[in-house]
């Protein structure tokens, strides 16, 4: 993003600094980009610190170390709300534009800053609105290539116990027991990913009085359910 | 003083001196006593007494006097006299004499009214006073009839009592006494209804109830319908005899009820003689009279074509039974079960045009008892292919029996259009049925007039996409006889050359075949040149694909005693042409010459090496070929025959077939059933999912936003002409179309689905 940006800039607390106002004054254009140059600095100094040094980018090792810094284990959802906001195309790598973007977001340029700011994040994103866009966003993740728009049993399994498994431990434990054992998918689409979200929002589990195999559930749902009618007789 | 002009007017009390005399005669008349008519002279001097009073100037207008007079006549009268005489009689008498008494008042009402007439000229207008006429049948009505009603229907009632257990009773005297009570409404049929009907009706009730409970346990159910019909007829004759004709639907309905309705099911239901006996034991006439009897009753037929959709299942389930029972080692007799079937229908048709006078509720049983039934799968095979085996033998005995008639072939094959509508996978007949015509056409000898007349007759009843394939199929025959013809005409210039027969099919409308890159014979290869070349001339950008797998050739065979004719397969030819050169091939070098695959090569020399007739020497002599083996050509090889068909054997034996003496395509041995069926199914599931997919995104890129449930509903529907979907099959295609981005799911509501342009 260039520095010279003319849109006016809200004022943000710098690191070291001593005021912090609210108000909404238009700083002049140069006091403002000497103070977003040093943010910047800030932000792009801890990216430094991660990134590979000759492709310029966070890679996997990069997010390992970031990680173990956060004291986040790799495979922590915080992790991939942090993509999440950061709109991160690449499954395990962060660019420098994405960096910047969720730090900005964040209001942080510091490790300790983002490590606190973490569990703010998860609970905004735990809200419904933002958790549906945060649930299709990680299932897009996975994609490997750009014609993608299925994911791998494995890996669905693995991507829903972090996702949801918090919220809906039950549900999860028995439908990656279902699609473990079963051997009609091979992969998982969107629309089923999605569907089963709503399934765990509407569907009283594990009693499952309120589903109906006449409804328009995608095809696997039903055969989860008749499933688990089978193993509940 | 007294004049003529002015006469001196007249009391009442004066006029009656005149009118009292008169008006007893009158009675005297009436009653039948014996009495001189009156004259002329006494008529009109009556009228002209009573005339003279009402013209008297008032105050001596006598008008009112006179008209409460008249009225005191008839009041007088039915009191002392009428009423008395009716009640002191009894039964019958009773009715009699009310009759008689009735006549009577009618017609002294007309006497006295004229000569009271001019009351009503000028009197009773200008008051709005009752006319004579009224007031004299009033008075009957107030004095008379009022007074005997109760007692008269009584008598009434047991009359018809005494009627309906089988006695005589005067007909006549009943309806003049009703017409009576009709009259006495004076315009209203309400006294009728009130005084007579209802009781009428409430008795005649009691009466059928108790006689049917009687009936239902005693009788059998085909004696209490006749007693039902008769009940009924009997109580028509006798509105139409004495009852008011409006009591008729009332009094049919009280005894339909009663007999009919409420032992509706007991009726039935009996053991032995209800319904379902009477479908078993063809008792046409018992059910036409349960039809006529329950067809005037709403909804009272429901239970009988019940009944007949039970029993018309049970007998069809019961032939499909038989024929699983009978199959044996898997292979049913579909040529004896679909006549069975096809007679079944005959005979309950005829049940619902007779017995059940062509009712569309009746129509609709067999419908629904023959899609029961005709869908069942029997021994493995589906309804369909049976179906389509079945017309398959049927045409190939019609093609090399001449002796079989036209007519009947026409009529069976008419069921088996009707048949095939009630089977719900019509595809999978299609199917089956082309695989069975294309060897038809190509190896047996067929009828062209009877497969176009059944072509004809599925495209009427089924659409012409139906019948398409086949039509195309049936036709090209028709142009390979055409192409033949020209083909032979352009190489007679040519060098002579071996026989050659080609059949030329047009892809899409047959079956598909394997081809091979099968290295012919130089002579063959010459053949097929010669007509690709000429078939280049004929039609443009058409590419011919050579399927020799099919093919048949005569080959002579010079052994050392004689030479004898070899009528092979195409492959077989292929590989003894090989020993033209070379005495001794092995195998590897038959593999590379011959160009075959490994499972087609091990056939063909099993079938000249091993089997029954040893034109090639195997090396060793085992039983079966290894790829080590070697072939010598057997030269000592000889049979009594001058002319040999050699079949080839697949590796799951199966009966035999003819070989023809067409070259090149030609019937081969047919692939196992089983394998078979298990390809034609998976072509029609594959053919299912294509036409499914094809309907949905027609139905969505017209309805643009559509619910779930109602885009499946339609899907079926628009479908069910070809077969019936399997919904969960119709779900997983919705999802596939969403995943190719033609649906999506809209995000407000997850239950409908959005077409993406």
């Amino acid at each position: 993003m260039p520095r010279t940006a003319s849109k006016p800039k809200k004022k943000r607390s710098k690191p070291y600094t001593v005021t912090s106002s609210d108000t909404v004054s238009v700083p002049s254009a140069s006091s403002e980009t000497k103070k977003s140059s040093k943010e910047k600095d800030g932000k792009y100094k801890l990216f430094n610190k991660y990134a590979n040094a000759s492709s310029g980018v966070i890679d996997p090792e990069g997010i390992e170390k970031l990680c173990s810094k956060l004291k986040v284990s790799h495979t922590d959802i915080k992790i991939l709300m942090l993509a999440w906001k950061m709109k991160s195309e690449r499954q395990g790598y962060f660019t420098k534009a994405e960096w910047r973007r969720a730090l900005k977001a964040l209001k942080v340029d510091t490790i300790k800053k983002l490590k606190k700011a973490l569990p703010e994040l998860e609970q905004e994103v735990r809200k419904p609105l933002n958790f549906s866009d945060f649930y299709a966003y990680s299932f897009r993740y996975c994609f490997t290539d750009e014609k993608q728009n299925c994911v791998d049993i494995e890996t669905i399994c693995q991507l829903l116990d972090m996702v949801l498994g918090s919220t809906f431990r039950d549900q999860v434990d028995h439908f990656v027991n279902y699609l473990k054992i079963q051997n009609v998918y091979k992969v998982i689409t969107m629309d089923q990913w999605m569907g089963f979200y709503r399934f765990c929002n509407e569907i009283i589990f594990p009693d499952m009085t309120n589903y109906s195999l006449e409804l328009a559930w995608p095809s696997i749902l039903d055969n989860f359910f008749e499933w688990m009618r089978e193993k509940q007789a | 003083m007294a004049s003529r002009q002015n006469p001196k007017p007249m009391t009442i009390d004066e006029g009656s001196v005149h009118i009292d005399p008169a008006v007893n005669k009158l009675k005297r008349i009436l009653e039948g006593k014996p009495e001189p008519d009156f004259l002329p002279g006494e008529y009109i001097g009556n009228y002209t007494t009573i005339y003279n009073m009402c013209i008297q100037k008032p105050p001596h207008d006598q008008s009112q006097e006179l008209y409460d007079k008249y009225g005191g006549i008839f009041e007088d009268y039915a009191k002392h006299t009428v009423l008395p005489s009716i009640m002191e009689k009894h039964d019958e008498y009773m009715l009699r004499e009310l009759s008689r008494r009735w006549d009577i008042n009618k017609i002294m009402v007309r006497w006295l009214s004229r000569f009271f007439f001019y009351l009503d000229r000028y009197f009773t207008v200008r008051r709005s006073l009752p006319s004579l006429t009224e007031v004299g049948m009033t008075s009957f009505r107030d004095h008379v009839y009022n007074n005997v009603h109760f007692n008269v229907k009584q008598v009434i009632i047991a009359l018809v009592h005494k009627e309906r257990e089988g006695q005589q009773i005067d007909r006549a005297l009943l309806k003049n006494v009703l017409d009576l009570f009709v009259e006495n409404g004076m315009g209203s049929i309400k006294r009728y209804e009130d005084d007579f009907e209802d009781f009428f009706l409430q008795e005649s009730a009691s009466y059928y109830s108790r006689r049917s409970s009687r009936w239902i346990q005693e009788d059998s159910c085909p004696e209490y319908m006749i007693k039902a019909e008769e009940s009924l007829k009997k109580e028509k004759e006798r509105v139409a005899h004495y009852l008011h004709s409006g009591t008729e639907p009332k009094l049919v309905d009280i005894v339909q009820t009663h007999l009919l309705v409420l032992v509706a099911k007991q009726l039935l239901e009996k053991e032995n003689s209800g319904c379902s006996a009477l479908l078993r034991d063809d008792k046409t006439d018992d059910l036409s009279r349960m039809y006529r009897l329950y067809h005037a009753i709403p909804k009272g037929l429901e239970p009988v074509a019940a009944a007949f959709r039970l029993h018309v299942t049970a007998e069809g389930n019961a032939l499909i039974k038989q024929a699983e029972d009978a199959a044996t080692s898997g292979s049913v007799e579909e040529q004896v079960l679909v006549r069975k079937i096809i007679d079944l229908h005959d005979k309950y048709m005829a049940y619902v045009m007779d017995c059940f006078q062509n009712d569309t509720l009746f129509h609709k049983a067999l419908k629904e008892a023959f899609e029961i039934f005709c869908n069942k799968k029997v021994a493995g095979s589906s309804s369909a292919e049976l179906l389509a085996t079945f017309c398959d033998n049927l045409f190939r005995k019609a093609g090399n029996d001449k002796s079989n008639d036209d007519s009947t072939i026409e009529s069976t094959i008419d069921n088996v259009v009707k048949l095939l509508d009630y089977i719900s996978d019509k595809d999978l007949f299609v199917e089956f049925y082309r695989k069975k015509l294309a060897r038809r056409l190509l190896f047996g000898r067929f009828n062209d007039d009877h497969e176009r007349s059944i072509l004809t007759k599925l495209k009427g009843q089924f659409g012409g996409q139906f019948t398409s394939k086949m039509e195309g199929m049936v036709t090209d025959m028709q142009l390979a006889k055409d192409h033949q013809t020209g083909f032979e005409e352009h190489i007679k210039n040519l060098p002579k050359g071996v026989d050659f027969t080609v059949t030329v099919l047009t892809t899409g409308f047959w079956p598909s075949y394997k081809t091979s890159d099968l290295n012919l014979p130089v002579e063959m290869v010459n053949c097929i040149e010669s007509f690709k070349a000429y078939y280049a001339i004929k039609t443009n950008h058409k590419r011919l694909m050579w399927i020799y797998s099919l093919g048949t050739c005569n080959l002579t065979g010079r052994f050392d005693s004689k030479p004898i004719e070899l009528i092979v397969s195409t492959y077989q030819a292929a590989v003894l042409c090989a020993f033209n050169n070379t005495d001794i091939l092995t195998y590897q070098e038959l593999l590379e010459q011959v160009n075959l695959s490994h499972e087609d090569l091990v056939r063909v020399l099993h079938s000249l090496s091993c089997a029954k007739y040893k034109f090639l020497n195997k090396q060793p002599a085992s039983k079966t070929i290894s790829k080590t083996d070697t072939f010598e050509f057997n030269s000592k090889f000889t049979d009594k025959m001058r002319r040999i068909k050699v079949c080839m054997r697949k590796f799951k034996k199966k009966k035999k077939e003819k070989t023809k003496l067409i070259m090149i395509v030609v019937k081969q041995v047919p692939l196992p059933p089983v394998d078979d069926r298990k390809k034609v199914v998976e072509d029609v599931d594959k053919d299912r999912r294509y036409a499914i997919d094809a309907s949905l995104v027609r139905i969505m890129k017209s309805r643009k936003v559509l619910p779930h449930q109602q885009l499946v509903s339609e899907c079926v529907e628009q479908l069910s002409r070809m077969f019936k979907p399997d919904i969960k099959m119709i779900k997983k295609r919705i999802e596939d179309l969403i995943t190719r981005d033609y649906l999506e799911r809209d995000t407000e509501n997850p239950s409908t689905f959005k077409y993406v342009a």
